[in-house]
């Protein structure tokens, strides 16, 4: 039978509607998937227990690529189809990358796309086709591990990473095909890990030492939501560094400086390595290399390696510069990436900010868990209050209705992910088609709001005014991206638009929008009352026209006739002014000099509704 | 009656303090699935007037009268099947599974 995991109180899901979801860390270096099972975030390991796969694909003429540490294996043995880094290339352009291509051993091809292409023996691919390949191995292992298929995925990005970049791994994962439920950027994602989200409000400092780069960043936490104030490091400065500088004493000590034998310089290295790892736990370690053995403490590692843990410090006070904040203000330091393992860099790191760092969840899957966690969330496998509010819409959006009103669908400071429908009906008999207009600001009317988007629903059958029913649903996924549909729901024809409701709204102007909606309130609530009442007249002036035009000659006596026709062109007068009140109360006289008349056409419908049909048939 | 094999009450215990509440562990059926029933297993904040609790190797194990017409005599395991692991029901009452094992008849 099926494998079963445990839900939270209420929230367990249907059979065959389980909704799996994982966080996948897309690394330059390791990449790693993790999900939340049975409320624990676990980081899955492939079938060898290896849970990061590097990220490396190789390419070879007639087989499937190969993905992780096998192709790793051979980078050196296989440079030009050995794609690793590919996560630097991600939505650069060919200018981009010439700046880049001092590092980069590959053979791009230049041809007429804007996309860096490289010359493989396995074909032409992008760097997003290479991400993909690494996608797709994490999706197959996830889904290995779950038991089912998964249904949507949070990837993390580094928080510097701009829309072409986002959208270039985007594209991966379609490509790999996985659903994208968010991107989430990698320092909130660690942050998540250690659960600040659960708390109202601070500023976390995240510094994420990796293999080959550096990042630091700021966020501000407020009412749950996270805010990247500043990012900075180095994109050519990490752990690998450091086994460079142990390995050049080693090298020194050896009495091999200026060795040119690669053999000899890789075999350092790896020594290298080990020491330092080792120096995590113990005082001092002993090392070889060649005919040469000798011991390293942790104390001289730390001297070794000490200019490099300080460049990080450098870029951590330029950052908290750029983010106006001094370094008291800092609440949490969150440790993300193997190399804040050495303990010389979460002491200085203590030391710089002044309080001891997050670091007792593993810096290399922390990020993977935090994606797990919010990917959890926003399967819905959580109950509502526990909810992580990680964005919210800036501008209520709504839809334009009779009159120019904006009536507002989702109101401002929801958090999104979001979806709320609303029911409309058409405003005229025999109406086949509604035009809507998607728009967003805080004002009641549709000249003070910003328009978004337009379409129009066609085919609604013809019926009397008020009859159709047209589900409108308002829909914003986690990235901000707006949905608008429209269904009849007699008949199911449907007709929508996608549009990105913050897209080139800057601050100011959010700001503006809202500080207006305040100053206007009044205004705006008697413009709105006016076009209630003038739309409300508009329908009740059409509704007799019509009905007079049916039977209003066997219904009527010429004077009854008379008498409502002088309400309706009282009304028809007033609702060119605008004094709402009066149109109001023009309204009411039009409805009781029609009372009559109203009973009248009833009683008609009944006894033509009823004629031919004997009594006993309508009992019960 | 409903028991747990260790490896299952060891792992419920494991969750259950990774979560950090938690009275026990729900079990429950709900009628839909493919082939009839479903099992829930669900963890447990609030114990409901009717709920019966079994203790099993240090576990709560919380069933509603309902449920418990269906599950009574029930065994919960903790399997491991290649990368996949989870949670198995061994069910004297059930008499037909569908293909997948999700759902079950009694």
């Amino acid at each position: 039978m099926a494998l079963l995991q445990i839900s939270e109180p209420g929230m367990s899901t249907t059979a065959h509607q389980h909704r799996l979801a994982a966080g996948i860390d897309l690394g330059t270096t390791n990449s790693l998937v993790a999900s939340v099972r049975s409320g624990q975030a676990d980081t899955f390991s492939d079938a060898q227990g290896q849970h990061l796969l590097p990220s490396v694909v190789r390419y070879q003429a007639d087989v499937a690529p190969i993905v992780g540490q096998a192709a790793q294996a051979a980078i050196t043995e296989d440079p030009l189809n050995t794609i690793a880094s590919a996560k630097r290339l991600m939505g650069r352009g060919v200018e981009d990358v010439k700046q880049l291509g001092g590092h980069l051993p590959y053979h791009f091809v230049t041809g007429d796309s804007s996309v860096p292409r490289i010359q493989t023996a396995g074909g032409v691919v992008s760097a997003v086709e290479v991400s993909a390949e690494i996608l797709r191995n994490l999706k197959q292992r996830a889904e290995d591990t779950l038991g089912g298929d998964l249904t949507g995925v949070v990837i993390t990005v580094p928080a510097y990473f701009d829309d072409a970049q986002r959208q270039a791994t985007r594209d991966a994962a379609t490509l790999a095909g996985l659903n994208v439920y968010r991107l989430l950027n990698e320092p909130t994602a660690a942050a998540v890990a250690y659960g600040l989200d659960q708390q109202a409000e601070g500023v976390i400092a995240v510094y994420d030492l990796g293999g080959g780069t550096f990042d630091i960043s700021i966020l501000r936490l407020h009412h749950g939501v996270f805010e990247v104030l500043a990012t900075g490091g180095d994109s050519a400065l990490g752990g690998d560094d450091f086994d460079h500088a142990i390995a050049e004493w080693l090298l020194q000590q050896a009495g091999l400086e200026g060795s040119s034998d690669q053999k000899v310089l890789r075999t350092a290295l790896v020594v290298a390595r080990t020491a330092k790892e080792a120096l995590t736990t113990a005082d001092s370690t002993v090392v070889s290399l060649g005919a040469w053995q000798g011991e390293l403490t942790r104390a001289y590692m730390n001297e070794l390696i000490a200019p490099l843990v300080k460049k990080t410090l450098m870029a951590c006070r330029r950052t908290l510069r750029d983010a106006n904040l001094t370094k008291d203000e800092i609440k949490d330091v969150v440790m993300v990436g193997g190399s804040t393992r050495v303990l010389v860099v979460r002491e200085q790191v203590a030391e710089f900010f002044g309080k001891p760092p997050l670091v007792n969840i593993d810096p290399d899957r922390v990020v993977a868990l935090g994606a797990a966690i919010q990917a959890d969330v926003l399967a819905g496998n959580k109950p509502d209050s526990d909810m992580l509010l990680l964005d919210v819409i800036p501008l209520s959006l709504g839809l334009e209705m009779m009159g120019g009103l904006v009536e507002k669908i989702i109101p401002r400071n929801t958090t999104i992910p979001v979806a709320r429908a609303q029911e409309f009906t058409t405003f005229k008999d025999g109406q086949t088609a509604m035009s809507i207009h998607v728009l967003q600001g805080e004002r009641d009317t549709v000249e003070t709001c910003r328009s978004l988007a337009r379409f129009s629903l066609r085919g609604i059958p013809p019926m009397v005014a008020g009859a159709a029913r047209i589900r409108v649903t308002f829909q914003v996924d986690a990235d901000g991206l707006l949905n608008v549909t429209a269904q009849e729901q007699t008949t199911g024809v449907t007709s929508g638009v996608e549009v990105k409701p913050s897209y080139g709204l800057s601050d100011t102007e959010i700001e503006t929008m809202l500080r207006d909606s305040m100053q206007y309130a009044r205004d705006d609530m008697q413009a709105r009352r006016l076009r209630e009442q003038q739309v409300e007249a508009d329908r009740s002036i059409e509704a007799l026209d019509a009905a007079l035009k049916v039977d209003g000659d066997e219904l009527l006596t010429a004077e009854e006739r008379s008498r409502i026709l002088a309400a309706r062109d009282t009304l028809a007068a007033l609702r060119q002014q605008t004094n709402a009140q009066a149109i109001e109360d023009g309204i009411k006289a039009l409805e009781k000099s029609a009372e009559a008349y109203v009973e009248h056409r009833m009683n008609a419908s009944i006894r033509a509704a009823m004629a031919g049909h004997r009594v006993d048939e309508f009992k019960g | 009656m409903i028991t747990l094999t260790e490896s299952a009450a060891a792992r419920v215990n494991k969750f259950i303090a990774n979560r950090g509440k938690g009275l026990g562990l729900r079990l429950g059926v709900k009628t839909n699935g493919c082939s009839g029933m479903a099992y829930v297993m669900e963890f447990v904040d609030e114990l409901q007037a009717e709920d019966t609790v079994f203790e099993s190797l240090g576990v709560k194990v919380i069933v509603d009268p309902k449920a418990l017409v269906y599950l009574d005599g029930t065994e919960v395991d903790y399997a491991r099947e290649g990368l996949n692991e989870g949670f198995k029901f061994s069910n004297p009452n059930e008499k037909a599974r569908c293909g997948c094992g999700e759902s079950f008849t009694v």
